[in-house]
């Protein structure tokens, strides 16, 4: 009980720009409230359609960028993936949306000096850059990976500080090396002397990177996309089967108890096809478990 | 609200400030939620329905967004009941809250088993009743439902009743997937029941198109939201009229189904719902509760109406 967990704000935030961003829409929002509290890898979860609106859940996305100093604003990325995201990304200038945020745990800060390697999936990337900045102001070299299906589908590539390495990828080679973001992490990882890696981005893209920390002693912390429909820890749709401390898998909530996990502590072997099973050790699971 | 009257009559000399209740399983067990307000503010706090032993609820995904509403299939995910006296009642009473403690079971033995360890717990105090979740259809068991049947319901009640004191009133939830609400009402307060809860979610489903097969993991899901509140005023209008015609006992009912704003929470109590919770609306707006009841006072204080429990079925008189 003596936990007492930061207040969460919810505002109706003014839309201060929508910008198309190859594939994107990067979306800027007046929230100070957030802006000033939030930390990389917190993410916000925004109320679609207004207050009569049909759709009922809220969508969440990770922060970008905030300007707590300047304008208080809040900058998020959106993939226009539905009716909801829809609603969103055609959100124009001075029109207000509700917000909660800021929400979920941060990034935490590598335990020993050095280099870390930065991994961007899609527009996984968004909080990476910001992420980038607070590593290197606690004096750790970044080295960004940025992968997408295509090149349209990156993310940052451009927003990426002069003094930071950067690698870029492309399923289909129209940018950067073609291949896979964890094609050139084994050569990274040993160039660099890197011991922590962040990856945010599909979940097959962090089980492939987790497998390629923990065959080299890293530790790699992902920022994971399970879909929730509250954002606030109420309601227990985007679990995780996840290994505590103790050892023993709980179904875990990503809003609250992520969305960065250590990616050793995933049990990665459940999740597959968009489909998340129980793992028959996990505590409480019910017998027979598929 | 000044000058208005919010207090909400829920039996057995259990008075609550204002009307307004979270519902089961949309809440979580209180510490989210206090960080977006303080949940002593509300008129209780209804905890997700706890099991004897914990578990670890389904696979995903176990929710689909619908028009208006949503389909769930989360399994009880829950600590259990020991965990929950310990660590979730403890906090609920610190805070100042009054819980409303929602238990489930798969059998009617572990229903008593569940409510005898939770009236043994230190704080029991801060339990202003509990509800007997009879109606999850969530509780895999070869698709039956306690609620669907009256006998199962009836023995349900009986069970956990011996194990209860008098003073903390016993609300049965009822499901709304029944030919005759009536008569499962009638038998859940036969059983021993003071109250009822209606109404819990309506079995549905969704076909993911591109897959070929069902969208949540568990296949089917419970269909909540907006959607549903015609069904819920349809419920608690039959039950409170039976009432009300002497067919079966009077007794209160907490009206719950889509609420959304304070107009929705009055339109169940015109129905006859002597308190109402907000579930749903909680995951599109997590201050919903809170909301409603401000809307509430609002209402009736424009209206000239000084009592919200003058309301209660008044759709009745007419």
């Amino acid at each position: 009980m003596s936990e007492v967990p930061a207040p969460i704000a919810q505002v109706s935030a003014t839309v201060l720009a929508n910008r198309r961003v190859g594939a994107y829409h990067q979306i800027t929002l007046d929230a100070a409230e957030i802006a000033v509290a939030a930390r990389p890898g917190q993410f916000v979860a925004l109320a679609v359609g207004g207050s009569t609106s049909s759709l009922l859940l809220r969508r969440s996305f990770s922060i970008h960028r905030t300007r707590p100093e300047t304008d208080g604003s809040v900058e998020i990325v959106v993939a226009d993936a539905g009716p909801g995201t829809h609603w969103i990304t055609a959100l124009a200038p001075q029109a207000q949306v509700d917000m909660l945020g800021p929400l979920g745990r941060g990034f935490p800060l590598p335990a020993s000096p050095g280099a870390a390697v930065l991994i961007g999936g899609g527009y996984g990337s968004a909080p990476m850059l910001w992420l980038a900045d607070v590593l290197r102001g606690n004096g750790i070299e970044v080295h960004h990976i940025l992968g997408a299906a295509t090149a349209d589908r990156l993310f940052g590539v451009d927003l990426v500080a002069p003094e930071d390495g950067l690698i870029v990828t492309t399923d289909d080679g129209s940018q950067g090396q073609r291949g896979r973001v964890t094609d050139p992490l084994t050569e990274l990882l040993h160039r660099t002397g890197a011991a922590t890696i962040y990856a945010c981005g599909p979940m097959p893209m962090l089980a492939a990177v987790t497998g390629v920390a923990q065959a080299h002693g890293a530790t790699a912390y992902v920022a994971v996309e399970e879909a929730m429909a509250c954002g606030i820890g109420v309601c227990m749709t985007c679990v995780l089967p996840v290994r505590g401390g103790d050892g023993i898998t709980r179904m875990t909530r990503s809003c609250t108890d992520g969305p960065i996990f250590e990616g050793g502590s995933v049990r990665w072997e459940a999740i597959a096809n968009g489909r998340v099973a129980v793992p028959s050790d996990a505590l409480g699971a019910p017998a027979g478990t598929r | 609200m000044t000058g208005v009257d919010l207090t909400a009559d829920l039996g057995r000399g259990v008075l609550l400030p204002n009307p307004v209740l979270t519902a089961s399983g949309c809440a979580a067990n209180g510490k989210e939620l206090h960080r977006v307000r303080d949940i002593a503010e509300l008129g209780a706090f209804v905890t997700k329905s706890v099991k004897r032993e914990p578990q670890s609820g389904r696979g995903t995904p176990r929710m689909a967004e619908t028009p208006s509403g949503m389909l769930n299939s989360i399994g009880l995910q829950g600590p259990g009941i020991d965990a929950f006296v310990t660590h979730d009642l403890p906090w609920l009473a610190a805070v100042g809250a009054r819980a409303v403690v929602s238990i489930a079971g798969a059998s009617s033995q572990e229903f008593a088993e569940v409510a005898q360890a939770l009236v043994q717990a230190p704080d029991i105090a801060a339990v202003a009743a509990i509800e007997v979740n009879i109606s999850c259809p969530n509780v895999a068991n070869r698709g039956l439902v306690f609620a669907c049947d009256p006998g199962s319901s009836s023995e349900v009640l009986r069970l956990v009743a011996a194990q209860v004191p008098e003073s903390i009133p016993l609300f049965a939830k009822l499901s709304p997937d029944v030919t005759d609400i009536v008569s499962i009402a009638a038998a859940a307060l036969e059983g021993g029941a003071h109250g009822l809860t209606m109404i819990n979610t309506l079995l549905g489903m969704h076909i993911d198109i591109d897959a070929r097969r069902p969208h949540l993991f568990g296949g089917t899901g419970g269909l909540s939201g907006p959607a549903i509140r015609p069904v819920a005023v349809r419920a608690i209008w039959q039950v409170h009229a039976a009432m009300l015609a002497g067919r079966i006992p009077r007794a209160p009912i907490i009206g719950v189904g889509g609420v959304r704003t304070g107009l929705d929470a009055l339109e169940l109590t015109l129905a006859g719902a002597s308190a109402v919770q907000v579930g749903t609306a909680i995951f599109n707006d997590p201050s919903a509760p809170w909301r409603v009841a401000h809307e509430l006072a609002s209402w009736l204080q424009s209206h000239g109406v000084n009592r919200y429990r003058d309301l209660v079925g008044a759709a009745h008189e007419s």
